[in-house]
């Protein structure tokens, strides 16, 4: 039997346009796959000329669902670049809006867009809600925890909703899953515990997004940072609003620990032979050899460090989450990351340029080389050429992971106490090897383990802003000369967006942006090959996958899941006044 | 430049948007006895693919009759009905499960998608399983690839001129189309929207993006997007804009079309009046500010710490339409201007390039809109604004705007 070309186009529960194509061998393994993103907006074009007090509110309108982190990078840019240090009030405000974020981002990747991969909702319709009971509250004690759903009444009724519902052939969101699949693993119990989790999910999400709103205003987009610090001075001395934000963490954190982290040692104890089964693993081009499992890809992480614990300034401060750079999965050594080496390719991306360039000198020449659309109808990616208008960071001339993986192996790399602490007692709990780390599920993981990180430390966030308020201390806003300034300076805004490493540079000259570009985190991973012809994040993740079934690429969707792309974010920028298909030239660096 | 600040005056001037609150009994009395007839009729139909009961639904949520009926009645005030009509708003939302919906999401961030998640009302859990039929929503939907497109395309054959079609994201049209394409075949997302729109009961254009190209379409708009209005023709069709739009406004557009089987009266940007019938400053909290020339001079001063009126910072609530100051977000729990940053005017055409800048448009001499008990009051505080004269006006934002044309013209 020929090897088999697979197209999945569209990349459905992301944010964005993505799409993956995928070479299966006579065994059903992936042998070779593409990443290609299909849409782009220029938004880094319509940035240019503009004033850089209000490029932050444009440059957050990249992605609606990492909402916010976007807004914040663009404003520190513009900071970094003045040389403004924001009051502790706004610092600490930045950190809880970011983080409600991360809750919220984390939360639904996992039950909206991610969860379907593993759970069968139509198999959940022959559970036991007694057994079901029963199943929660082992995988809650292995999280030493109570089960978030108490009893066998509520699955009973969460059951009989769904079964309604599945009863008459159209399923709506539902309609057309890979239900069956024999990659679906759960018990009919664990898929039940599944759906109910989703669902409640959909409640607690809006919660966590009105968190970000009580101090941001609205969510999606919310509107109260500005250079130099942030406008909510009501809200944070108001005992009644710090009081609201409490009570809601209290509530979500809840669910993240008795529901969320259960659930991912549920998925991690069912999906563990395949997560360190070291055959099903991208070793083509690495040294490490056979250290992860499915899904475990390039195994080279980094992460430009995040949120800020202190008052010292850029790139000065103390971070929750550490930067540095890990090769291999070699957990033994990290690399401190320097910002100068990084750069992006675009040898498969629609755009032409003779090598490599960082993004302060990088130049964007559009390319658009189109598809080849074939007999059967389809139009295949010109895989030998360029095929995707997301560019191909390296850093050091490797190919590079981030996200909250990279985070937590960088964390570890480094001796990070909060971050191994959490680290430690996910694997211990779950009595799971490290080397699970380095696979899909692995990936899944330590966004759940992240996210449990991130709700507990916010609680001494809050109350660090209550009483620095109640101190007397009012401040919210730096000021600074915009005129003088302006006239010509340069900065950037890096640090770690939900999915990963977010970097915004900006140029300004005489008031307004004479340039602007953005390397995000799905720029990163969902990158086509490079000039040496490396993979991506993405395509890496993929070799080695075994497919059940061609016609339902579950588990491709399942690995390109784990990363959580968000391709508005990733895609580059083109200025279109050629008009016609082929080769113009702008005079912008991009990246949006 | 001069064109610019003669557009922002027309729109700002502009009559249409103006809504009548009290169109008089005759009229109501028509309308009560129109959407009876509507709902009788529609309960005689089945629910599409026996959709839950919703009454059975609220029951097991723990939310009772009386609660239902308080949200029906708010409601039925958003939507500017007369109290009489809230048994008729309550029968509504119980029916609201004959409704297919098809969304697309074209350029765009998935900023409405995330919107749509956050709606409270009736919980989006039970919009998605319960209420209305989802058909196709790339966000939330189980299937991809080829399964996803076959879903598609079953939603449009199995409900042929009754759904209703919302789309997110501006259509490029640069290349061809070919700065978006969707599907194994590289369908350009304007040919999508053509071939799905054309089946639609009714269009909805989600968000600024959609209704107006929002951020594509800004200045100098490099993939030369446009908004569903500039392509759809010959269906009914509603604006929703805002960044992102408010769930609230979109399940009043969906309540709206059942009860009535018509879309909304809509002001002449296609936007509904009951929710954009409103300038942002006509019930803004800190109006009174405004009117007493108590303004937020920087960042935290004093009068921020004291909810001063944002004017002077930026704020453009005087020239935007939109229920932002009434309906608030997230379960009303803030607002940008709650925040204490102005209103960016998100939910009108071009507002990149007019609005959205951190400074105020004192000098563009706009003129208060006539008609409506507002006028003495805004005529007084536009008059006072425009004296003071105050700092960088608009013409600051409007070169950028000009010189960025002339930039986009060379490229």
């Amino acid at each position: 039997m020929a090897n088999k070309h697979i197209v999945i186009d569209p990349i459905t529960r992301i944010e964005g346009h993505l799409r993956i194509e995928a070479v299966i061998d006579e065994n059903n393994t992936i042998i070779n796959a593409y990443s290609s993103s299909t849409l782009f907006r220029g938004i880094e074009t319509i940035l240019k000329g503009r004033d850089p007090r209000d490029a932050g509110l444009l440059a957050m309108r990249i992605c609606g669902v990492c909402t916010g982190t976007h807004y914040q990078r663009s404003i520190e840019a513009a900071e970094d670049a003045f040389d403004i240090t924001i009051p502790k009030n706004a610092r600490i405000v930045r950190n809880l809006i970011q983080g409600s974020l991360f809750l919220h981002d984390h939360l639904v990747h996992f039950y909206q867009l991610h969860a379907l991969d593993f759970v069968d909702v139509v198999s959940a319709l022959t559970a036991d809600p007694k057994k079901t009971a029963i199943e929660a509250e082992k995988w809650a004690k292995v999280a030493g925890v109570n089960p978030y759903i108490d009893g066998a009444g509520q699955f009973k009724e969460i059951r009989d909703r769904i079964a309604k519902f599945v009863k008459q052939g159209r399923l709506g969101i539902f309609g057309n899953g890979y239900w069956g699949n024999k990659h679906y693993k759960f018990t009919p119990e664990q898929n039940l515990i599944g759906v109910a989790h989703y669902l409640q999910a959909l409640d607690i999400q809006r919660e966590m997004a009105r968190m970000q709103a009580i101090f941001g205003g609205k969510n999606p987009h919310p509107q109260s940072i500005v250079v130099g610090g942030v406008t909510c001075v009501k809200d944070i001395e108001d005992p009644s609003r710090i009081g609201l934000f409490k009570s809601l963490l209290k509530e979500n954190t809840k669910f993240i620990k008795e529901a969320y982290l259960p659930d991912i040692y549920m998925a991690g104890t069912r999906y563990a032979d395949e997560a360190t089964d070291s055959n099903a693993t991208f070793t083509e081009l690495m040294e490490g050899k056979g250290k992860g499992g499915t899904g475990g890809g390039l195994l080279n992480y980094m992460a430009y460090g995040g949120f800020r614990l202190d008052d010292t300034g850029f790139y000065n401060s103390e971070l929750l989450f550490p930067s540095g750079v890990v090769y291999n999965g070699d957990l033994s050594k990290v690399e401190d990351m320097d910002p100068d080496k990084i750069a992006e390719d675009v040898t498969h991306a629609w755009y032409d340029a003779d090598k490599p360039q960082h993004p302060y000198e990088g130049t964007t020449i559009p390319k658009y080389t189109g598809l080849e659309k074939k007999a059967d109808g389809i139009a295949y990616l010109k895989t030998g050429g360029k095929y995707s208008w997301i560019k191909s960071p390296i850093y050091n001339d490797t190919r590079i992971e981030v996200g909250p993986l990279a985070r937590m192996v960088v964390g570890v790399a480094k001796g990070d106490k909060r971050i191994t602490k959490y680290v430690t007692n996910f694997l211990k709990r779950g009595n799971f090897p490290t080397s699970i780390l380095f696979s899909t599920i692995g990936r899944t993981a330590a966004r759940a383990v992240e996210t449990e990180l991130m709700a507990d430390v916010m609680m001494e966030w809050v109350d660090e802003l209550a009483k620095n308020t109640a101190s007397g201390d009012l401040s919210t806003w730096t000021e600074f000369d915009f005129d003088k300034v302006s006239i010509k300076t340069k900065g950037r805004g890096m640090e770690e967006a939900p999915r990963g490493a977010l970097g915004h540079w900006m140029k300004i000259e005489k008031g307004k942006i004479e340039n602007y570009q953005a390397v995000v985190p799905s720029t990163w991973n969902a990158a086509p090959r490079d000039y040496k012809d490396r993979m991506g994040a993405y395509e890496a993740a993929l070799i080695g996958t075994k497919v059940a079934n061609p016609e339902q690429p579950l588990e491709i969707i399942r690995t390109i899941h784990s990363f959580d792309p968000c391709i508005a974010c990733a895609v580059h920028v083109v200025d279109t006044k050629g008009k016609e298909l082929g080769v113009y030239k702008i005079d912008t660096q991009c990246s949006i | 430049m001069a064109d610019k600040i003669e557009g922002v005056k027309k729109l700002f001037t502009s009559k249409s948007a103006r809504v009548e609150t009290n169109k008089g009994d005759a009229y109501y009395a028509d309308l009560f006895e129109m959407c009876q007839t509507r709902i009788e009729e529609l309960k005689t139909q089945e629910p599409i693919h026996n959709r839950l009961d919703i009454e059975d639904v609220l029951e097991s949520q723990g939310v009772d009759r009386r609660d239902f009926m308080k949200w029906a009645s708010a409601v039925t005030g958003m939507l500017m009905l007369p109290a009489s009509f809230t048994p008729l708003v309550a029968d509504a939302t119980l029916l609201m499960n004959r409704a297919p919906v098809i969304w697309l999401e074209l350029s765009d961030c998935a900023g409405n998608s995330e919107a749509l998640l956050r709606a409270d009302g009736p919980k989006v859990d039970e919009i998605v399983l319960d209420i209305i039929s989802l058909e196709y929503q790339e966000t939330l939907m189980a299937a991809s690839g080829f399964q996803a497109e076959k879903q598609l395309d079953d939603a449009i054959e199995h409900f042929k001129d009754k759904y209703l079609l919302f789309v997110e994201g501006a259509i490029p049209l640069g290349i061809n189309g070919n700065f978006g394409t969707i599907g194994a075949s590289g369908e350009t997302m304007h040919d999508q929207l053509m071939r799905v729109s054309k089946h639609a009961a009714a269009v909805v254009a989600v968000g600024s993006c959609a209704t107006f190209g929002g951020v594509p379409a800004a200045s100098p708009n490099p993939t030369d997007a446009v908004g569903v209005m500039d392509l759809v023709k010959g269906k009914p069709l509603i604006n929703i804009p805002a960044c992102p739009a408010n769930p609230a406004n979109m399940v009043g557009v969906i309540l709206h079309y059942i009860l009535t089987g018509q879309v909304p009266e809509l002001d002449s940007l296609l936007r509904p009046k009951f929710a954009f019938g409103y300038r942002i400053h006509d019930n803004c909290e800190r109006r009174a500010h405004f009117d007493a020339g108590e303004y937020v001079e920087e960042w935290g001063d004093d009068a921020a710490k004291n909810n001063f009126c944002l004017y002077k910072m930026g704020c453009k609530g005087p020239m935007t339409f939109n229920n932002c100051s009434i309906v608030r977000y997230n379960e009303g729990v803030n607002w940008p201007i709650g925040v204490g940053h102005g209103c960016i005017g998100c939910s009108e055409p071009d507002f990149w390039d007019k609005y959205a800048y951190e400074r105020p448009m004192a000098d563009a001499n706009i003129k208060a809109p006539t008609g409506g008990v507002e006028k003495t009051v805004d005529e007084f505080g536009l008059g006072l604004l425009t004296a003071a004269g105050i700092g960088i006006g608009i013409h600051a934002a409007v070169s950028i705007v000009a010189g960025k044309k002339e930039d986009g013209g060379e490229a």
